[in-house]
């Protein structure tokens, strides 16, 4: 992969790219905002000057001059001083609602690209990745992104330009004043790096830790009935109270840091005014010559005055920007692993090979048509070497030559598996755990792509068939049923969009789950959350055949249960998945033999090499792998 | 005190969570005493200043001035030092408060929850316990450092403040009665407004990552039924209107810095307008000296001020938010640390199990006080020392029910059990468990080695008791066939051993305890039917003396039972044999015929 600019600096100019015209409104909001705070000692030191001349005149001449021209003065700054600060208030408010408006913008921006972009990743991703890893992107890391955009990015402009402001005043007032403020700055530079360093390295080491905690608390809720069975409760205390002392240590140590740097700093700014107040002092008392980069002159009360209020604005600025430390480095944190998310490469569909409805012309050949004179479905198979295009029905044919595959190129998982099953036969797999039954359905519709051999179905190689189309096609029942938050309804129709309610109801029929779905209160209206936690493992079962009858795919890969859903719903199961099987090309990974047995053919794997295949009764009778599986000799799982 | 309304008062809820604080309460006292100290120090600051400006301003000659400022740079420079240690001192105190009482909660937490019951677990949730020991704390944490640190401080430096201006500028410190509650009033009200817009966003905040979790475990299907444009319309909706909500009460937060921005500039403004005329106005000679109601310095002292106080009712307003807000987390918290287990030890309890006899007599059983319908209902049965019993039944017949009644997970409604002769409510509840041992359906191995986790049944087992547990297990076989036998690390949620292995080792380890009562709820359902048999042949054999009982699904795990209990919504339907049971039990017979039928006919 090419080298990349970091993660955060990216995220930055995506923002820009979708904000520029804003942010640059924004930025001008914040100098605005930021002559509020400028004109403030500007004005004092007008006034300050003013009232000061006015008393040492009279201090001279003993007695106080007429005080109308010093009124007036005053009254034309302060009006200078109210302009400022309406102007300033106006920016100040715009600026803070663009931020927050736009740092929420850009979230649900980077939420719904990142969502777009998972649907789009291969099935691969999601194993090699852990749910909770996933999930933390979308719980923990987008929100730092929206936090840096509103929060920090603001705070850092205003203290940069308030920064460098200041500073350019400061060196119009007196260089050598401005200079001891610089040597100041290095020294709280220094150590805000330092501490605001060791703060942030003490959080990052206790996030892990907080990690290691949740997931011993975790496991330990999880079991917590087997521990109350054990007694265990004592020892499981101990494991806590092991973790909790190390979690105190790091966590103290990250707080401990980043609470001192704030009086750290703060204290030495007040260092940097009594300093500069002092200096001040004697280069007025020797009467030294004062450079400024516009004059050179004699240093004069009035600016000692006004330049310590400076000092004090200057040291806050840096202050506060050291305070952003923690939040930037959570950011820099979080848009690592957004950017790692969005950079996985997608699933590619470079199949051309498309599934369309069509029709018989008079003389017998398949022609596309439209839905509703459609009596078929065809693969749509155009030649790009001579332009032509041919028409194969769909029919449900799936054969594997010599197949080859593994999860990582160094251990193949498969070996030289080759089968058919024409349409409306069934294939079982049996084979202990890790045998390869399930890869072979992921690669039946592209979840994997074999390393060497061919897939064909219905005669086309599957690598030329778009993989939309493909798994189209192919329907599924998986041991984990995977409802979807919505009705009972939506969750049947998951398989086929446009199904009216008819079609799910008929579904469900067939399905036998219509039966416990009407005898819940709402019937097919019943809210569905939590991958249907309110409905028991055998009813799950049912509504996903159901789903998968809706589907009507001429392949179905079937996945049996192995948990222990009681027998009378297990026999309601195993009819449903009968009615589901009839007639379609059927791939059954068997956990049980009892529901195979009428299978076309049983396939017997071991470690990734079909070692038996033949009928029920013909590996019965060769007394091989199949009948010691049968007999209870070996145990399948 | 726990009465039946549901509602903790707040008192209650304060009183409890801070229990928690222990050993830590002298450093939550010290770091708020240094945070006053720190604040009484910062306050003084900007007087001396003002006199050092002062100073500066009016000296007459200059060493006098040179002295004055000496003096006073002096003064500051302790005070800063002093501030700068009161400030360390402060932040490690309150650090060190702050975690240790997370800590400690947490540690309580665990606790409590370990002493829970069934009952108390199932009506939290193990999900629900998991979010209240992480996210609640944390937010709880946050809140109490916050209000050792912040909450004496903000109001001290109010007070200080407006008490400094006083005594500087009597004449214009009633500036401040203005300002101060126009900034409350007006942060308050956004405040109050953003809250319960703010709780309704998280809920939806919640439902989206719900959302987004279940397309992650459900890619499969996502996948197989080609619904990705679909389910990303589905989710840029929902994102969306997320957006949309968060946008409206972010905009109403966004006032917040505005407003307090605005108030700050009015009363600036306000202290140069009425200060400035007042000096003009009240400066006399006196003498060839000056005198004023206010001096220059004072002004800017005074500004100084200003900022301090508004700054702090700021802070005062970000503690009153984020209080509010973990609030909902303190009170999940409270629930959990004043749960009453609902099984606990008597007084003077049964240290000894004489054997294995069992009897329930006339016990009926419902899961809540509130329930209609009994779980269980009228159960009468005798089970002697040494047999093998066997349980069948549909779900939701309370077969499991029945046992966990035995072990004392829950309590009878009505009816008592006994074990050993002895009314399981007398027995220590050690005593109990270790002897009655039983065999979760839903069994989990924890991460750690085998042996580790087999030693949870008996912490001094040696090797060669490990090993014959599995042999009576079946286990030996596989286990010692992995590379590092007993030593092979199980990872969390036992993921890395099959279903039928796991069940094995969860037996391996209930024999270890050398119970007198051993039960096996469905524990062997993903095991061949030939293992099957030889695990109950080895207990028979190894454990003639512990009572054995067995639920299952398959009537050929409990054909050879000594008697069969047939359970059917939640009362027995039928006791006897395999072949009585055949002849005389229908629903028996129904499950009989349908496990035998060839499959698919």
């Amino acid at each position: 992969m090419k080298k990349q600019k970091p993660a955060i600096i990216r995220i930055f100019l995506d923002y820009l790219k979708h904000f520029k015209f804003g942010f640059v409104v924004a930025l001008i909001c914040i100098l605005l905002n930021n002559l509020g705070a400028i004109f403030a000692p500007l004005t004092l030191q007008n006034i300050v000057n003013a009232l000061t001349s006015w008393i040492e005149e009279g201090m001279n001449n003993g007695a106080l001059s007429d005080p109308a021209e010093l009124l007036n003065t005053i009254r034309e700054s302060l009006t200078v001083l109210a302009i400022a600060y309406s102007i300033s208030v106006a920016a100040g408010l715009i600026y803070s609602e663009y931020m927050a408006i736009s740092g929420q913008k850009y979230m649900n921006l980077i939420r719904k690209r990142l969502f777009d972009h998972m649907q789009d990743l291969p099935v691969s991703y999601f194993d090699k990745n852990s749910k909770g890893d996933i999930m933390s992107v979308y719980l923990n890391d987008v929100d730092t992104i929206r936090q840096f955009i509103s929060q920090s990015l603001p705070t850092i402009a205003m203290c940069a330009m308030t920064f460098i402001i200041v500073f350019v005043i400061m060196l119009i007032s007196s260089l050598w004043l401005a200079l001891i403020v610089v040597v100041g700055s290095v020294a709280m530079f220094l150590v805000s790096k330092h501490i605001g360093g060791r703060s942030a390295r003490n959080f990052i080491k206790t996030q892990n830790i907080i990690g290691k905690q949740e997931g011993y608390v975790e496991e330990m809720m999880n079991g917590l009935k087997v521990v109350k069975s054990f007694c265990h409760e004592e020892e499981s205390q101990i494991g806590f109270d092991e973790i909790n002392k190390v979690y105190r240590q790091a966590a103290t140590e990250a707080n401990q840091y980043s609470n001192i740097l704030g009086p750290i700093m703060g204290n030495i700014g007040n260092i940097l005014y009594v300093i500069v107040a002092f200096v001040g002092t004697l280069l007025y008392v020797l009467n030294a010559t004062n450079i400024t980069i516009t004059q050179v002159n004699k240093i004069s009360i009035g600016v000692i005055v006004s330049f310590l209020p400076m000092v004090k604005q200057y040291t806050m600025n840096i202050n506060q920007l050291a305070q952003q430390i923690t939040s930037v480095a959570t950011a820099i944190g979080g848009t690592n692993r957004v950017c790692k998310l969005l950079d996985e490469e997608p699933e590619k569909d470079d199949g051309y090979v498309k599934l369309v409805r069509g029709k018989y012309d008079d003389s017998g050949n398949i022609i596309e048509c439209d839905e509703k004179e459609a009596t078929l479905w065809a693969w749509k198979h155009p030649h790009s070497a001579d332009g032509t295009v041919t028409y194969t029905l769909l029919q449900g044919d799936i054969r594997m030559f010599d197949v080859d595959f593994g999860y990582t190129e160094k251990k193949v998982i498969l070996h030289n598996v080759s089968l058919y099953a024409k349409p409306g036969q069934k294939v079982a797999f049996v084979g202990a755990t890790g045998a390869g039954k399930t890869t072979i359905t992921n690669l039946i519709n592209r979840f994997y792509d074999i390393a060497d051999g061919k897939i064909r179905y219905d005669g086309i190689n599957i690598n030329k068939i778009s993989k939309k189309d493909l798994r189209a096609s192919l329907g599924m029942v998986l041991q984990d049923t995977n409802l979807f938050t919505g009705t009972i309804m939506d969750n049947i129709r998951y398989g086929k969009l446009d199904a009216t309610d008819e079609e799910c109801i008929k579904a469900a029929k067939l399905a036998n789950a219509d039966g416990f779905i009407r005898r819940l209160p709402q019937g097919y209206n019943t809210y569905l959350t939590n991958d249907g936690a309110n409905l028991s493992q055998g009813q799950r079962q049912l509504l996903s055949i159901a789903r998968a009858e809706v589907h009507g795919a001429p392949v179905m890969i079937l996945d049996e249960a192995t948990s222990s859903i009681d027998t009378r719903t297990e026999a309601l199961v195993t009819q449903g998945m009968d009615n589901l099987m009839e007639g379609k090309t059927v791939f059954v990974i068997a956990h049980r033999l009892s529901t195979i047995q009428n299978s076309n053919v049983i396939i017997v794997l071991d470690h990734g090499r079909i070692i038996e295949r033949g009928s029920h009764d013909e590996l019965i009778e060769q007394k091989g792998t199949y009948y010691q599986l049968y007999t209870g000799a070996f145990e399948l799982e | 005190m726990r009465k039946k309304n549901k509602d903790i008062t707040y008192k209650e809820i304060f009183k409890t969570l801070l229990k928690s604080v222990r050993e830590f309460k002298r450093e939550a006292w010290l770091s708020m005493f240094f945070i006053v100290l720190e604040a009484v120090i910062e306050c003084a600051m900007p007087f001396i200043m003002s006199n050092l400006i002062d100073t500066m301003q009016n000296s007459l000659s200059n060493d006098e001035m040179v002295r004055t400022v000496l003096i006073y740079s002096g003064i500051l420079v302790v005070m800063a030092f002093a501030s700068l240690a009161c400030g360390i001192i402060a932040g490690r105190m309150s650090a060190k408060a702050g975690v240790g009482f997370a800590s400690n909660l947490k540690e309580d937490l665990f606790k409590k929850i370990n002493t829970f019951s069934f009952y108390n677990i199932d009506k939290f949730s193990v999900s629900s316990l998991v979010t209240r020991q992480n996210s609640d704390v944390w937010f709880v944490q946050m809140c109490f450092t916050m209000l050792i640190r912040i909450c004496l401080r903000a109001p001290l430096m109010t007070i200080f403040s407006i008490i400094m201006a006083g005594i500087l500028a009597p004449n214009l410190f009633w500036i401040y009665f203005i300002t101060i509650p126009v900034l409350s009033s007006a942060l308050i009200f956004i405040a109050l407004r953003a809250m319960p817009m703010f709780r309704g966003i998280f809920q939806k905040y919640d439902k989206l990552n719900e959302s987004v979790e279940e397309n992650v475990r459900g890619i499969r299907v996502v996948k197989t039924y080609v619904r990705e444009e679909y389910e990303k319309e589905k989710f840029n909706a929902s994102s969306d209107n997320l957006a949309k909500n968060f946008i409206k009460a972010e905009k109403l937060v966004a006032l917040n810095a505005p407003i307090m921005q605005a108030v700050m500039y009015l009363s600036m403004f306000l202290i140069m307008f009425i200060g400035s005329s007042i000096i003009v106005k009240t400066t006399t000679m006196q003498d060839g000296k000056v005198i004023a109601d206010l001096t220059v310095g004072n002004l800017s002292s005074l500004i100084t001020y200003g900022a301090q106080i508004l700054m702090s009712i700021n802070m005062f307003s970000m503690i009153f938010v984020m209080f509010s807000m973990s609030l909902a987390s303190m009170k999940r918290i409270c629930e959990v640390l004043n749960e009453e287990p609902s099984i606990k030890n008597k007084e003077n309890p049964v240290l000894e199990m004489a054997n294995g006899d069992i009897e329930f007599k006339n016990v009926s059983f419902k899961y809540s006080e509130k329930a209609e319908k009994f779980a269980l209902e009228g159960v009468n049965v005798k089970i002697k020392n040494g047999q093998m019993i066997g349980i069948v039944g549909g779900t939701g017949s309370s077969k499991s029910t029945l046992v966990n009644l035995i072990s004392r997970f829950y309590d009878t409604t009505e009816g008592e059990v006994l074990v050993g002769g002895v009314n399981v409510k007398d027995y220590d509840l050690k005593t109990l468990r270790n002897n009655v041992s039983m065999v979760l359906q839903n069994n989990v191995l924890f991460s750690g080695t085998i042996a580790e986790n087999l030693r949870w049944g008996n912490k001094e087992a040696s090797d060669e008791d490990i090993k014959k547990a599995c042999e009576i297990a079946q286990a030996s076989q596989f286990v010692e066939g992995f590379p590092d036998k007993y030593q092979m690390m199980i990872q969390q949620g036992g993921i890395n051993v099959s279903g039928g292995q796991k069940q094995r080792l969860c037996i391996a380890r209930a024999i270890l305890k050398n119970p007198k009562v051993l039960i096996l709820d469905d524990s062997t359902s993903a095991v061949d039917t030939k293992t099957d048999a030889l695990i109950r042949k080895g207990l028979r054999k190894t454990l003639p003396n512990t009572t054995k009982i067995i639920i299952a699904q398959r009537i050929n795990s409990v054909e050879d039972a000594d008697f069969i209990i047939v359970m059917d919504d939640g009362k027995i339907n039928g006791i006897g044999t395999h072949e009585e049971l055949l002849k005389t039990n229908s629903i028996y017979q129904e499950i009989y015929e349908i496990q035998n039928r060839i499959g698919g006919k």
